[in-house]
């Protein structure tokens, strides 16, 4: 673990060198001079403006490579005053794999690309900025002179505006050939001395000279100055400048947030990028120098390339480790390039305009994203319409292809909204391409891509429970393992089985917008609410609000909205109504207390300032159970979002739509409020749909089996469950009916209707032909005294009578009132008979039995007997 | 794999209606069997509600890779479905169809009509995946049965006795008069419960010396099987309260099935006395009462409401547990009946 080492040893720190020249026009200091000490050591580094130098990124073997324009102090960055504004350069390796062909010849190791995309954040942390190196420019067909092949020095040939490679404009050719032969010993940028002289001409303006202390010895492979803040600063840095428009100063928000886990940041920087918000500053420094601006992406997709093989060598400068690093992340470059291609093509367009960011983004993101999500202007439904299609979209494809070349191709969409939305990172990694590569997320996201990017519906599993109590319940482990599914049918009961929780949902889009835009709006304005979601069982409910509280999780972490708690009861759950107080403070803050002093814990933070700020999300399930006869529980859970201080918003689901009307009070239902939606039972289509999205990449099913079943489910209830468990059952007929165990073939339409008999048929019918000849009997004599009283219920005594009648025209031996009585309560026992008059509480008083049929029993009963051979008298 | 296997690698627990009366009890009946970390010794701690969310915590930990599956075996299952809430049944449906503990969850019962006890959003979690077991055999099997279960087994320590033994039986099975038996109780029933019965009596008849069960055997078990018990509780009645009976059977005839009281059978049975004064002697009011509270005590009548503590007990509406076909049988096994009483049975208009 070189790496970690390293990065503990050494905490640079920053400090400005010189007096800080105000900008006339914005609020901030520029500087010209920057100084690096390592606190482990006592070596400094002088970085000054016009010096190329290395900003870290995720990869440390390969360091971006920028070059240094501006170094400023932004007084309204909380964290990260320090910022530097760059001219990225672009590393081979860092160039989307699609596009390396465009070069059409066999780059040199130290080769890299001066990076013409205004797009690209050009705006970083300054302090990511690891140390000088030395940058060579050279004619197209000029060769590479021998004098420079050290590993050390870089040289550039052509631009690369990720569109396609051309010279270097003569300018900038002279520009940087100045520089280079201006300072002679920036070729040289182990040696620690050279940062101050690196680059005369744009350090016009030195103030104060301070000492220079080696800090970088020539070896320096060890010593990384800037190491603490690496990870964190590299990601900041992927982000920030990653698709943005040259305008904005994202990378200045990102980066300020450097003590946060890498992760988190990541999100954070995300966030901001949507909300960008106020700090927009007249970017008369970025616009200044529009060339410089665009190579910012090379440098950091470099850096982030070389990277990642930093842990097994030893310094990022060293460019040779840069062509083992390039096959050894081909996959994840692949993916993460991808989308690169995606945000561009979506950013560059706008890019020149001066607009709020947001704005742009959403301009950017139309022209490739969906049609529906144009056509709303709330930003909101937009979003959020566009995650559940990516999501739903991504699933599918996911289940097309498997290889690696396809899914290049699936996520693209993905990249597409959310580097425009950002919103979304977890689901749709590759719009964050550097994320990919970095040291912590790179094997996750390399390795189970294809789980990764829809987690989804998971987060169940995730969260760690809470668990105040000093035992931990937990059942023991298994001793064999799990066979993994040896049959495509097995494979399919796998992914037909209701746990098996989809990446999306399909068909609920309309009800997950209308959840989410909710919850949303909800957490944005800071308020509380409750909406009412009714629906009969097996429609996806809770699996629906499980989904947008998971987005929103993801939206929270990327900062688009405010962080909020989510808190989830289910009446079913609860012993007794009163419990869910318990449950919810238990939950909220891990206090355990009887029912009634939670109560008024919950109350009184619900119902006084000063709580805490964050939004509560509370989902209660099976809202009916918490009725009581005073209707308490159900008044506080709705009385409580009232609250301006509470910020609670209540989600309830209920299988009635009339719920509220029927069994709450009015000042209940009052406060309940009309926010309704009911789910429909899902329609054949749909339930067809639902199939083929989890069978879509096995071939177990024909089509014909699934609209088939998909038709009776939707004619009997709309339950998707039953759909499910008809399929898995369907699966088990065709395994057993087959006579090969190896290859058990398709489920056809003859395993599902024997599977939907089994299910649907009731059994009655074959009970009573397997019941013996005097229950039979007995059940006829029942139907023969229908007919003769008209009546649908008769006591025992009259079927008796007839029962007797009976057995003596078809020759049985005289039946006892005792055995009689057995047969009946026999009958009874399994149902065939609805009995009243309780055979089975008062033994005793049984004589009296009145043997009551109901119409249906009734109707069962004579419907039924002929099958059993004869037809009771008439 | 081996039933072995399965049975090391799987955890059980076995609930029963009957003796889970509640979810309380079932819980910490699961928490004990499943040996989760509140239980000590023999005693799970905590209160109803905190076992629920302990077992729900525990079993929701788990996933399908990692945990130990549960098989969850719940007798008398119909009685799981009164519970309240169905609590338990909402709960075990919902993991087994959840990514947490792999469960499974079995009931047997022998309701038909199970599912329609389950509430809608427990029924929708339920699989529907049911097995009826039927007594779906004919005669010939249910003869091959009753073999098999009287023989005697080959590990039998008396060999000889073994083989005398197992070849009675085989005679007895074509034995017509058993096959006879067998075929009338076959016919009241299929359960084999009912045939062991059967056997039951038969062998309980074997002693030393009558050491093999001989169609009589059967064939009088199988009388005491068929008995009418109420028919019995006649034979044991007085005269006094045979006519009471007989009386009621007549206010049955005449008012259809009315319910009658003590005063009404008390007027009956006087007028039959003063009609036959020489063959049966008049009882005093408070002794034919004190015979009708007897009968009632047999519950051969009942009252038709509850018992009133002001309502005079002459009064009393009552019903006759009888059937008028067990009465005549009755009647005509009962010892030294009058032929007065036994006429007046069979007519109330037997004095004209």
């Amino acid at each position: 673990m070189a790496y970690c080492s390293t990065r503990l040893k050494s905490r640079p720190t920053y400090s400005w060198v010189g007096s800080p020249l105000l900008d006339q026009k914005l609020h901030y200091q520029t500087y010209k001079e920057m100084s690096v000490t390592s606190n482990g050591c006592s070596t400094e580094i002088r970085i000054q403006v016009g010096q190329f130098v290395l900003v870290e990124g995720d990869d440390d073997e390969n360091p971006y490579v920028a070059k240094l324009i501006e170094l400023f102090e932004d007084v309204s960055e909380p964290y990260c005053k320090k910022r530097a504004r760059v001219q990225w350069f672009i590393r081979f390796c860092e160039i989307s794999v699609s596009k390396q062909h465009l070069l059409g010849r066999k780059p040199d190791v130290q080769e890299i690309f001066w990076y013409d995309y205004p797009a690209c954040n050009s705006n970083i942390d300054a302090e990511t900025i690891s140390r000088p190196v030395q940058v060579v420019a050279l004619a197209p067909d000029e060769v590479l002179p021998t004098a420079l092949k050290n590993e050390k020095t870089f040289f550039v040939k052509l631009s690369w505006n990720e569109e396609n490679f051309k010279p270097l404009s003569p300018e900038l050719f002279a520009e940087l050939n100045k520089l280079q032969e201006g300072s002679p010993r920036g070729q040289k940028p182990m040696k620690t001395k050279n940062s101050s002289i690196d680059s005369p001409s744009w350090t016009s303006a030195k103030h104060g000279v301070k000492r220079i202390e080696l800090r970088h010895s020539t070896s320096k492979s060890h010593q990384i100055p800037t190491h603490l803040v690496t990870p964190r600063a590299r990601k900041r840095l992927e982000l920030g400048s990653f698709p943005v428009t040259p305008h904005t100063r994202i990378s200045q928000q990102t980066s300020r947030v450097p003590l946060e886990s890498p992760r988190r940041t990541k999100r954070k920087v995300a966030s901001e990028i949507t909300s960008p918000s106020k700090r927009s500053q007249p970017d008369g420094l970025q616009t200044s120098s529009p060339a410089l601006k665009a190579p910012e992406k090379t440098g950091e997709r470099r850096r982030s390339c070389a990277e990642q093989d930093k842990a097994s060598h030893e310094r990022p400068m060293i460019l040779r480790t840069r062509v083992p690093a390039l096959k050894t992340t081909e996959i994840s470059q692949e993916i993460t390039l991808d989308p690169l291609r995606g945000g561009k093509r979506s950013s560059v367009v706008p890019s020149v305009v001066l607009k709020p960011q947001k704005m742009k983004k959403r301009e950017a993101q139309t022209p490739d994203a969906q049609d529906e999500a144009t056509s709303t202007p709330h930003r909101i439904r937009r979003k959020s319409s566009l995650l559940t299609l990516n999501r739903i979209r991504q699933q599918l494809r996911f289940l097309d292809g498997s290889k690696n070349d396809k899914e290049e191709e699936e996520f693209l969409p993905a990249a597409e909204i959310a580097d425009s939305d950002s919103e979304e990172e977890e689901a749709s990694t590759p719009s964050l391409p550097r994320k990919t590569r970095s040291c912590v997320s790179r094997n996750l996201h390399s390795s189970t891509k294809s789980s990764l990017h829809t987690p989804s519906k998971t987060p169940k599993k995730t969260p760690k429970p809470r668990m105040p109590r000093s035992v931990t319940p937990q059942i023991r482990s298994r001793n064999l393992a799990v066979r993994g599914p040896a049959s495509v049918l097995e494979e399919a009961r796998l992914s037909l089985h209701v746990s098996a929780v989809p990446d999306s949902l399909p068909c609920r889009e309309k009800e997950f917008q209308d959840i989410y835009n909710f919850v949303e709006s909800k957490l944005l304005d800071h308020t509380g609410g409750c909406m009412y979601i009714s629906g009969v069982p097996g429609t996806g409910k809770t699996a629906t609000v499980h989904e947008v509280i998971h987005c929103l999780q993801q939206a929270a972490q990327a900062n688009d909205v405010p962080p909020f708690q989510y808190i989830e009861v289910n009446g079913m759950k609860l012993t007794e109504p009163h419990q869910v107080y318990v449950q919810i403070l238990q939950k909220m803050t891990g206090q355990k207390a009887t029912a009634n002093h939670a109560a008024e814990l919950l109350a009184k933070r619900f119902r006084t300032q000063g709580s805490s700020q964050e939004t509560t999300v509370l989902l209660v399930d099976e809202l009916d159970l918490l009725w009581t006869q005073k209707q308490d529980v159900m008044y506080n859970l709705f009385d409580w979002p009232t609250h301006k201080e509470a910020q609670l918003v209540v989600l309830t689901i209920a299988n009635t739509m009339d719920l509220p009307e029927r069994i709450m009070m009015n000042r209940v239902s009052s406060r309940l409020g009309f926010t309704r939606m009911s789910f429909q039972p899902y329609t054949y289509r749909q339930l067809q749909q639902i199939l083929m999205s989890r069978l879509k990449h096995l071939k177990a099913f024909e089509d014909d089996a699934i609209q088939l079943v998909a038709r009776k489910v939707a004619a009997l209830s709309g339950d998707a469950r039953r759909c499910l468990d008809i399929c898995r059952r369907a699966t088990e007929i065709c395994e057993s009916s087959c006579q090969k165990p190896g290859s058990p073939g398709q489920v056809t339409v003859a395993h599902l209707l024997k599977a939907v008999d089994e299910m649907f048929s009731s059994a009655y019918i074959t009970a009573i032909k397997n019941s013996s000849v005097m229950e039979q009997s007995f059940l006829r004599a029942i139907l023969a005294e229908f007919r003769r009283s008209g009546l649908e219920e008769a006591t025992f005594q009259q079927v008796y009578r007839q029962h007797v009648e009976l057995c003596r025209m078809e020759g049985l031996p005289y039946p006892t009132m005792s055995e009689t009585m057995a047969v009946c309560s026999h009958l009874g026992s399994c149902r065939l008979l609805p009995v009243c008059g309780s055979v089975v509480e008062h033994p005793p008083m049984n004589q009296e039995v009145r043997v009551e049929f109901p119409i249906r029993a009734h109707a069962r009963v004579v419907g039924s007997i002929p099958s059993v051979g004869c037809a009771g008298g008439s | 794999m081996e039933v072995e296997d399965v049975s090391e690698n799987v955890l059980q627990v076995h609930l029963n209606g009957l003796l889970q009366i509640n979810d309380k009890i079932a819980l910490k009946e699961i928490t004990r069997q499943l040996n989760l970390e509140n239980v000590v010794g023999d005693k799970v701690f905590g209160s109803f509600a905190e076992n629920l969310s302990f077992i729900l915590e525990a079993l929701k930990k788990g996933d399908r890779t990692s945990s130990c599956p549960v098989i969850f075996i719940l007798d008398e299952f119909d009685l799981f479905a009164h519970h309240r809430n169905q609590t338990l049944l909402y709960n075990l449906f919902d993991i087994s169809q959840s990514a947490q503990t792999p469960i499974a969850v079995i009931g047997l019962t022998c309701r038909l009509d199970i599912l329609e006890l389950l509430e809608k959003r427990v029924k929708s979690r339920f699989s529907h995946r049911q097995m009826h077991l039927m007594n779906s055999f004919g005669f010939p099997q249910y003869l091959k049965i009753f073999k098999e279960q009287l023989s005697l087994p080959a590990e039998f320590p008396d060999k000889l006795f073994a083989e005398k033994w197992n070849e009675n039986v085989q005679c007895l099975s074509e034995d017509k008069s058993v096959q006879e038996v067998l075929q009338k109780h076959f016919n009241i029933s299929k359960s084999l419960r009912s045939l062991h019965m059967l056997l039951m009596l038969a062998l309980s008849r074997v002693t030393t010396s009558h050491p093999f069960i001989t169609a009589a055997d059967l064939m009088e078990a199988n009388q005491l099987c068929s008995m009418d018990s109420k028919a019995n509780i006649v034979h044991g009645l007085s005269v006094l309260e045979i006519c009471l009976i007989i009386a009621m059977k007549h206010l049955n005839d005449i008012y259809e099935e009315e319910p009658f009281n003590f005063q009404m059978v008390y007027n009956e049975f006087q007028k039959f006395v003063q009609r036959k004064a020489h063959s049966v002697y008049n009882f005093e009011k408070p002794v034919v009462m004190k015979a009708f509270e007897h009968l009632q005590q047999l519950e051969l009548i009942r009252p038709v409401e509850r018992t009133s503590v002001n309502a005079q007990r002459e009064y009393q509406l009552m019903k006759l547990l009888l059937d008028n076909t067990q009465i005549m049988n009755a009647l005509q096994k009962y010892p030294n009946c009058p032929t007065d009483v036994r006429q007046w049975a069979t007519s109330s208009l037997s004095w004209l």
